[in-house]
């Protein structure tokens, strides 16, 4: 079976962002990015079915040539295959995803993990619309995964619980925290993927429906008011809470 | 314009979900701007007060009804609503940017060949466009987008939009039985976490950190909570260390959420926690080091052990609530 995972390259959670000078898009100076942090429980997720039930693993990347580091980190943790989908201009999730659906459709892959959500437009959109572009069944935000035959049975966080569900392959799944514990790369896997060769391909031009305006920082919020050092402050602290804040 | 809005309405267990309250009226409202109707759609089986979404100004609403649609079935879902979408010319669809919502938004989307514009916080209208604002980076930005396409997908995060006082009026229901539903992909169980609430669901959050010292330590978070009527949440640092479970996770990699009041005990305030939280309407945090983050954005703070301040705060509020 040939299975695909897409992985996004993103700012490091821990990243100060600050706006570009076109006022649309950030600052890229001074960020470090990493592999979208969700997307390692989808590459983890794919070694783990080609361990399984054989076959072949594919990552693919839309983005710039800095996508590569990304795809080799997907090489170190075992992933036999990389393509870089070469695009380094503004497109919106559906633009993305079509991008995506032509590459995992040229790849013959049947299944196909995405992050539940890539952490830096927080969109967590892409696999269900790469999904349904390819005409795939899909789960998102799956925090198991059981592909017995054809059949597939995952669990996928919900608001106080979890529901079960089931479907069939072909199918794109896109992955949670919980799902498993994603893999170091060895150093051989690291010594490996320098080797391999990353396919670079050019995906036909975006035609995007979401037109960024601006982006700006939120208002930041006034540091409030420091009430007191230990209990004896409690009693006021819940008046604030009645008579100012009016929440409780 | 526009000349048509649908409002999906989120049921689960046969019962409305605030946030499709919330979406009605942003519908409602935006159609009354516009000079156009808004409607509601829903699907599931036996559906309690469905008439409802009228008190919020939405007068029509189309229920795709069949026992085997009591639970969220993705494909069911997306192909019902898309062929309504299709039959019925409707140019603007809102949903609410809730589990469910996030999973079949876009499935909508890629049907009609949409723009989506996700987890909106903010929605204005000049002369010609809707314009949404919504969160990127967690939080840390914000971007103002328009969409493009002709028909447009809008999903609203919850808890933003205030539905206001629902009105007496009534929406005229009609009921679609569905022969045979797709179910290529359907929810065959639903595992509820025992009379929990959630995060992602409150109005009011207590959460823990690691300056709670252990999972032993986590009772006087959870009396906080339900003496305040509010779910427990917890930062990643506990939730990896395994005192707490993933899914009360707040955060860049948990759930963002934007209660009314945030009581933060024990939690320096990183910004990847920051991220999840700082749309809170009022934010309390008990730390014990002046210099903690957390203060930085909180309305109100003590600075203080949490072992003293925390159970004060439960005897407070039980002496004003008996
Ligand atoms: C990729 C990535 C994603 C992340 N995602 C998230 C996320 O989603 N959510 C999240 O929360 N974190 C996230 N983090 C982790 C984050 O960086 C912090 O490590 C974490 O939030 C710290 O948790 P904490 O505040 O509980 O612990 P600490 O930072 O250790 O803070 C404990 C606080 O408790 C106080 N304290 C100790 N004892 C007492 C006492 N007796 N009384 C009062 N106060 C006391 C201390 O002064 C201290 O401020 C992420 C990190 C990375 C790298």
């Amino acid at each position: 079976m040939k299975i695909a995972v897409c992985v996004s390259h993103v700012p490091d959670t821990a990243a100060k962002i600050n706006i570009g000078s076109d006022g649309i898009s950030i600052d890229p100076s001074g960020v470090t990015y990493v592999v979208n942090p969700y997307d390692e429980f989808a590459i983890e997720e794919a070694l783990k079915s080609k361990e399984k039930f054989g076959g072949e693993t594919v990552a693919i990347s839309l983005g710039g040539d800095a996508n590569k580091e990304t795809l080799r980190k997907a090489l170190a943790m075992g992933i036999d295959n990389a393509v870089l989908l070469k695009d380094s201009g503004y497109r919106d999730s559906l633009s993305v995803s079509k991008a995506l659906a032509e590459e995992i459709k040229a790849q013959g892959a049947e299944l196909v993990f995405f992050g539940k959500q890539s952490v830096d437009f927080d969109n967590s959109v892409v696999g269900q619309l790469t999904a349904e572009l390819l005409g795939y069944n899909c789960i998102s935000v799956a925090v198991s995964f059981v592909l017995d035959g054809n059949k597939i049975i995952c669990e996928r966080e919900i608001e106080g619980g979890k529901e079960v569900v089931e479907t069939n392959l072909p199918a794109v799944i896109t992955a949670q925290k919980g799902l498993n514990e994603p893999r170091y790369a060895s150093l051989k896997g690291i010594m490996a993927a320098k080797k391999k060769e990353i396919i670079e391909k050019i995906p036909a031009a975006a035609t995007n429906y979401v037109e960024v305006l601006t982006m700006k920082k939120p208002a930041s919020k006034q540091a409030g008011k420091i009430i007191g050092t230990d209990a004896s402050a409690v009693p006021e602290l819940i008046r604030l809470l009645r008579e100012e804040a009016k929440v409780i | 314009m526009a000349n048509k809005i649908l409002v999906f309405i989120e049921q689960r267990n046969g019962l409305i979900k605030k946030p499709s309250f919330e979406a009605a009226k942003v519908a409602a409202d935006l159609a009354v701007k516009l000079s156009v109707t808004a409607e509601a759609v829903t699907v599931g089986n036996e559906i309690e007060g469905l008439e409802k979404v009228g008190s919020y100004g939405v007068t029509k609403v189309t229920h795709f009804k069949n026992s085997d649609l009591t639970n969220y079935s993705p494909s069911a879902y997306a192909e019902l609503i898309t062929k309504f979408v299709n039959e019925n010319g409707f140019d603007i669809l809102f949903f609410g940017t809730t589990s469910m919502g996030k999973d079949l938004a876009p499935r909508v989307s890629a049907k009609l060949d949409t723009g989506l514009a996700i987890d909106c916080i903010a929605l204005n209208t000049n002369s010609s466009d809707i314009i949404a604002t919504r969160p990127i980076f967690a939080g840390k930005a914000l971007v103002d987008v328009k969409i493009t396409s002709p028909k447009k997908v809008f999903a609203l995060r919850p808890n933003v939009f205030n539905p206001g006082v629902p009105s007496d009026a009534k929406a005229d229901l009609t009921v679609v039985n569905v022969d045979t539903p797709n179910l290529n992909v359907r929810v065959t169980e639903i595992k509820r976490a025992e009379g929990k609430l959630d995060v992602a669901e409150a109005d009011i959050i207590v959460s823990g950190g690691r300056g709670m010292k252990g999972p032993e330590h986590f009772h006087l978070v959870e009396e906080l909570s339900q003496v305040l009527g509010a779910a427990t949440g917890a930062s990643r640092a506990v939730v990896d260390a395994g005192w707490r479970p993933h899914g009360e996770q707040v955060g860049q990699t948990g759930k963002t959420v934007s209660p009314t009041l945030y009581v933060a005990l024990g939690i320096s305030g990183a910004i990847q926690h920051l991220a999840g939280m700082r749309s809170s309407k009022y934010i309390v945090a008990v730390n014990k080091d002046k210099d903690a983050p957390i203060f930085q954005i909180a309305d109100y703070g003590i600075v203080g052990d949490l072992f003293e301040v925390a159970p004060a705060m439960i005897e407070e509020i039980k002496k004003i609530k008996s």
